[in-house]
């Protein structure tokens, strides 16, 4: 099968700035693909190269098989791409702005049918002859998710969909999306709220200065970290022969790196010899966090 | 809208868009500058009319009313084009456009199409209102309408330059009053270029914008100071020249795709 998206070593320069150092990528059709990285790794740049809003320095893209230079029409029908910006054309209402998308794309009024059932899955139904200049910011967030797939594109991409964005919305919008991936999209996304990637995405991409420094299935990269995480709450400090252990702290809470979970025992020893009474107690899984943290510490 | 082939619904929407833009505050784009010609009208046919007789037999103020109709036409279809543009990028939404299967080509002749629109539609009004006054004659109706379209055409397409051009809107008006405004005051509107001192004829000669007025006047009166066959080359060769550079920058992606 045709991968959804296929970048070969793509290189993207900014004048001297070498934001995208030579990336590939395969990304599956019906994927749900978390692309992660700290500020200014390069997301972005490489979302707007997909979309043919910039163009690489070298290497090649392509979107459901079509080149996104040499084949731009049928790569850019492929694609849905809903921008990190909260942009808008203020000339207009929400239903005007979709049906002037979709026309763009070449789809008429046989569309118009979609596009209310766009509306209407978004929560958009009240707001759709509202002008777009009047939209708070969650809704303006909806109104551009949804221009992104007027078109009904087969592949997906969000950049930051839930950045700014209030829980019941953010709830909202994973059961959007995760109903559109059942429904064969492909899903790419990105994200600062790492368990956000962690439970909807099955696979993911770490960026870092422009280079890709992990690529694996959430499942692998959440194994490569062996331990666990211990947390309390203390009657008083905690004792010396631990504090080696410490990766968070906050007064007399305190979060432990385990390298196993017997060395809980170890722990409670040392507490009840140094006699602080434990006020609270869990053992937590390592998180995508723990991953990122180490992968970004070490690469 | 049956009628329009898939093919054609792309840049028809977008020329849709364009022509909606300015309609829905026509107020501005279209009411105002009619205000502002009729402004001029009266102020300069109260100052010189009587006194000054440009051609036999043509009294100043009917003298002046093409030129200011031409004058609108094209300082508003260079306003479309530059200001959609500039609004877009500043505003961030020109990425809806770029974002679609839209050629560089079907972009261009979406806004130009657009451009000429607004141009005609103010220059129309002027007309229609100052008919209403005065008695013009309409001697060669086409030429009116081909130094119309092709002269809307070509500042439409350079409003396409400025806006591609523009990051910020001071830049956009230093364009339109340093570029746009001497242009169109230098170009024969309230005088003929007769009246001129032989060296100021010459730099005239340099303004295309007195080309596409003196032929749009001909059309009315049947008399200008040149060829209208001449004046209508040289701005049929312009709009070709700005079509040629505007449709390369759009190709090359300038500042529109980096
Ligand atoms: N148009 C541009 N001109 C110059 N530099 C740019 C441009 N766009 C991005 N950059 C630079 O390229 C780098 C990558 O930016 P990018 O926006 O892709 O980061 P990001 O991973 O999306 O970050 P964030 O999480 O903050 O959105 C940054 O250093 C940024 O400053
Ligand atoms: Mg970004």
């Amino acid at each position: 099968m045709t991968p959804a998206i296929k970048i070969d070593q793509v290189h993207k320069q900014f004048g001297a700035l070498h934001a995208l150092k030579g990336v590939d990528l395969t990304i599956e059709q019906g994927e749900f693909f978390a692309l992660l990285g700290p500020n200014g790794a390069g997301k972005s740049t490489l979302i707007n190269l997909l979309a043919g809003l910039t163009r690489p320095t070298s290497g090649s893209l392509a979107v459901m098989g079509y080149d996104v230079i040499d084949q731009y029409r049928q790569a850019r029908h492929a694609i849905g791409v809903v921008p990190q910006e909260l942009v808008f054309d203020p000339f207009f209402n929400v239903r005007e702005m979709l049906r002037f998308q979709a026309g763009y794309f070449g789809k008429g009024p046989e569309n118009d049918a979609w596009i209310d059932e766009v509306i209407e899955s978004l929560g958009l139904t009240d707001k759709a002859g509202t002008n777009m200049r009047r939209l708070s910011g969650g809704m303006k967030r909806r109104a551009l998710i949804a221009q992104a797939l007027v078109h009904k594109p087969p592949v997906i991409v969000l950049d930051e969909p839930t950045a700014g964005v209030d829980v019941e919305l953010r709830y909202m919008l994973w059961e959007f999306i995760k109903r559109l991936n059942r429904e064969g999209h492909t899903i790419i996304l990105t994200t600062h709220y790492l368990e956000e990637a962690e439970n909807l995405c099955s696979r993911v991409a770490l960026l870092k200065q422009g280079e890709v420094i992990a690529l694996n299935s959430t499942k692998n990269l959440l194994a490569t970290i062996s331990g666990k995480k211990l947390r309390l709450k203390l009657s008083a400090a905690l004792p010396g022969s631990l504090t080696d252990l410490i990766r968070l702290q906050e007064k007399h809470n305190y979060t432990l790196s385990l390298q196993s979970v017997n060395q809980v025992e170890y722990v409670l020893a040392e507490l009840r010899n140094a006699n602080i009474l434990v006020e609270d107690m869990q053992l937590i899984e390592p998180d995508l966090e723990d991953v990122f943290v180490d992968l970004m510490g070490r690469a | 809208m049956s009628l329009i082939d898939q093919q054609f619904r792309g840049p028809w929407t977008l020329f849709k868009k364009e022509i909606l833009r300015f309609w829905r505050v026509s107020f501005q784009t279209v009411a105002a500058p009619v205000m502002t010609a009729l402004l001029y009208l009266l102020i300069f046919s109260h100052v010189l009319g009587g006194r000054v007789e440009v051609y036999p037999g043509v009294p100043y103020t009917t003298f002046l009313i093409p030129g200011l109709i031409m004058m609108s036409v094209l300082q508003n279809a260079f306003a479309n084009s530059s200001s959609s543009l500039i609004q877009s990028k500043v505003m961030g939404n020109i990425i809806f456009v770029l974002l679609t299967p839209l050629s560089y080509l079907e972009f261009f002749l979406a806004f130009l199409a657009a451009s000429i629109i607004r141009g005609l539609c103010v220059g129309f009004s002027i007309y229609l209102v100052a008919i209403c006054f005065i008695d013009l004659p309409l001697t060669h109706p086409l030429f009116i309408l081909a130094f119309a379209v092709f002269g809307s055409g070509m500042l439409g397409a350079f409003g396409i330059i400025a806006g591609l051009w523009a990051e910020k809107f001071d830049q956009m008006a230093a364009f339109q009053n340093f570029v746009i405004m001497p242009l169109s005051f230098l170009s024969g509107v309230f005088y003929s270029i007769h009246s001129l001192p032989p060296f100021w004829q010459k730099v005239s000669h340099l303004n295309p914008f007195f080309y596409m007025i003196d032929g749009f006047r001909y059309g009315f009166f049947g008399q200008g100071d040149i060829s209208a066959w001449f004046s209508l080359s040289v701005v049929v060769g312009s709009f070709i020249a700005l079509s040629f550079i505007t449709i390369s920058m759009l190709k090359a992606g300038y500042k529109l795709r980096g």
